[in-house]
């Protein structure tokens, strides 16, 4: 017999018609403007452009589904997959959430708030941008003032900064290894830097699972 | 009709999209409150959860809006505004239009203006190049998040401490990077040795501000709930100083 579907099922449901209907918009977007304006794409410089970018962000997009979806939850990965920015505001934004109401995300409850934490902040971003374009011209000059730019190149720091010290206080046993693993690593090796810190995400998430499993088999946790 | 990279049917082109995107983020947080309200939720926990949310969403929401005034120079204001209100960030954004823009022999930031078929290009190239994402979770995300309740099931200590691990293995590779520059003390170079110090204190003040409010919170109960967009803002506005003292 055939169960009953439950909310989650749901979820996904929705989450699929959802994703799938708007990357069709989204192509939609340039086909619509070349037939509007009566012009074709660069088909050489089109080919030339997707082999220079498609495959590394293909292999970092699937990449991030394994690695985000089992944290952000179903409705938190439909929604953080299509409105971007997961792991310098959707994924913090939800910790933080899940760790307040001290829910993990594999129950219903924190699947809901997973869910309705990365459903609100979506919300609020678009409807910052949405206030930035229609105010560009008087926004422009402040949010360009050589005086902020500090602020706003030093954003990661200050967020990770205050993530890092609640989340790694609470689990520093199984947090040690890969701190002093990704400190030294960022330290002593140049190619890692900001362009290539979304690379080191899977491996350093995939090594403290591993440090975990050991500490947990051996009953230490 | 003449193309221009602000013409008034790209914004309501664009307009439309980011209403659909808007949409689905409305549907999916009235289904969650319908479901906890079915549930038994606290309510008053779920306002908490959307105020806290929303005010820790702010800065860095201005900072996409930086980014979209950033590209809003070479590509004009509905492209940005569309590739930063879906998938995608200023660096993706602009190394998936320069790509293109550099395969038709020209240069972001020093073209005067796109013509429609260099503009079609440049869109499909940052549309296709970032799909991944989008339809990979609707393949593979039921299966896997079900392999993860199944895993609650059978072993629920073990659930929960994955579920961590996986939380502090992506953080550690973020304090991390706040660290990359930190070389620049012994490795001389066209940059003060200090500077890459910067982002270490900001994280330090970030870091102390987050241990105050908990502190403190025991007294201010709300300061708890406020605690990562205060100490976000106060480590943002601490680079300032720190900045002009180290660079």
């Amino acid at each position: 017999m055939k169960r009953p579907a439950t909310y989650i099922d749901s979820v996904h449901r929705d989450g699929r018609i959802w994703n799938i209907g708007v990357m069709m918009a989204l192509l939609l977007f340039p086909i619509v403007v070349a037939l509007i304006f009566g012009a074709s794409p660069d088909w050489k410089a089109l080919a030339l452009g997707l082999v220079a970018t498609a495959p590394m962000y293909w292999a970092v997009g699937a990449i991030e589904a394994i690695t985000f979806t089992p944290m952000l939850g179903a409705g938190g990965s439909y929604l953080s997959f299509v409105t971007g920015n997961i792991s310098n505001l959707k994924l913090p934004c939800a910790i933080n959430a899940l760790e307040q109401n001290d829910a993990s995300v594999n129950t219903e409850e924190g699947e809901i708030i997973s869910t309705i934490a990365i459903a609100t902040s979506s919300i609020v971003t678009t409807i910052i941008i949405i206030i930035g374009v229609i105010c560009i011209v008087p926004l422009t000059p402040i949010l360009e003032a050589p005086v902020l730019a500090p602020a706003f190149e030093q954003m990661l720091p200050a967020l990770f900064g205050g993530l890092g010290v609640a989340f790694v206080s609470k689990n520093w046993k199984i947090a040690v290894a890969p701190v002093l693993l990704m400190l030294v690593l960022f330290i002593f090796v140049p190619a890692l830097n900001a362009g290539t810190v979304g690379i080191m995400v899977p491996v350093s998430v995939v090594f403290t699972i591993v440090v975990s499993r050991i500490l947990y088999t051996k009953g230490a946790l | 009709m003449k193309f221009s990279i602000n013409h008034p049917i790209l914004f309501v082109l664009v307009g439309l999209l980011v209403a659909l995107v808007l949409g689905q983020s409305v549907w999916f947080l009235v289904k969650a409150l319908r479901r906890a309200k079915a549930i038994g939720m606290d309510p008053k926990k779920l306002r908490k959860t959307m105020k806290t949310a929303a005010v820790f969403t702010i800065a860095p929401a201005v900072a996409i809006v930086i980014s979209v005034i950033a590209l809003a120079k070479s590509l004009g204001l509905p492209l940005p505004w569309l590739r930063l209100s879906v998938v995608g960030s200023l660096s993706y954004e602009t190394i998936a239009a320069e790509n293109a823009v550099s395969a038709m022999g020209l240069s972001l930031g020093k073209i005067a203006e796109l013509n429609a078929s260099q503009y079609v290009t440049v869109t499909l190239v940052m549309t296709i190049s970032i799909m991944m994402g989008i339809w990979l979770v609707p393949v593979i995300g039921k299966r896997l998040l079900g392999g993860m309740s199944s895993l609650k099931n059978r072993d629920e200590k073990w659930a929960d401490t994955l579920q961590n691990a996986m939380f502090i293995g992506m953080i550690s590779a973020f304090l991390g990077y706040v660290f990359c520059d930190f070389s620049r003390l012994w490795s001389p170079g066209d940059y003060s040795p200090t500077s890459g110090l910067i982002p270490v204190c900001v994280l330090v003040v970030a870091a102390l501000v987050m241990v105050l409010c908990g502190l403190l919170m025991k007294k201010f109960k709300w300061l708890g709930d406020y605690a990562l967009p205060i100490s976000l803002v106060a480590g943002m506005a601490s680079a300032i100083p720190i900045t002009a003292w180290l660079s």
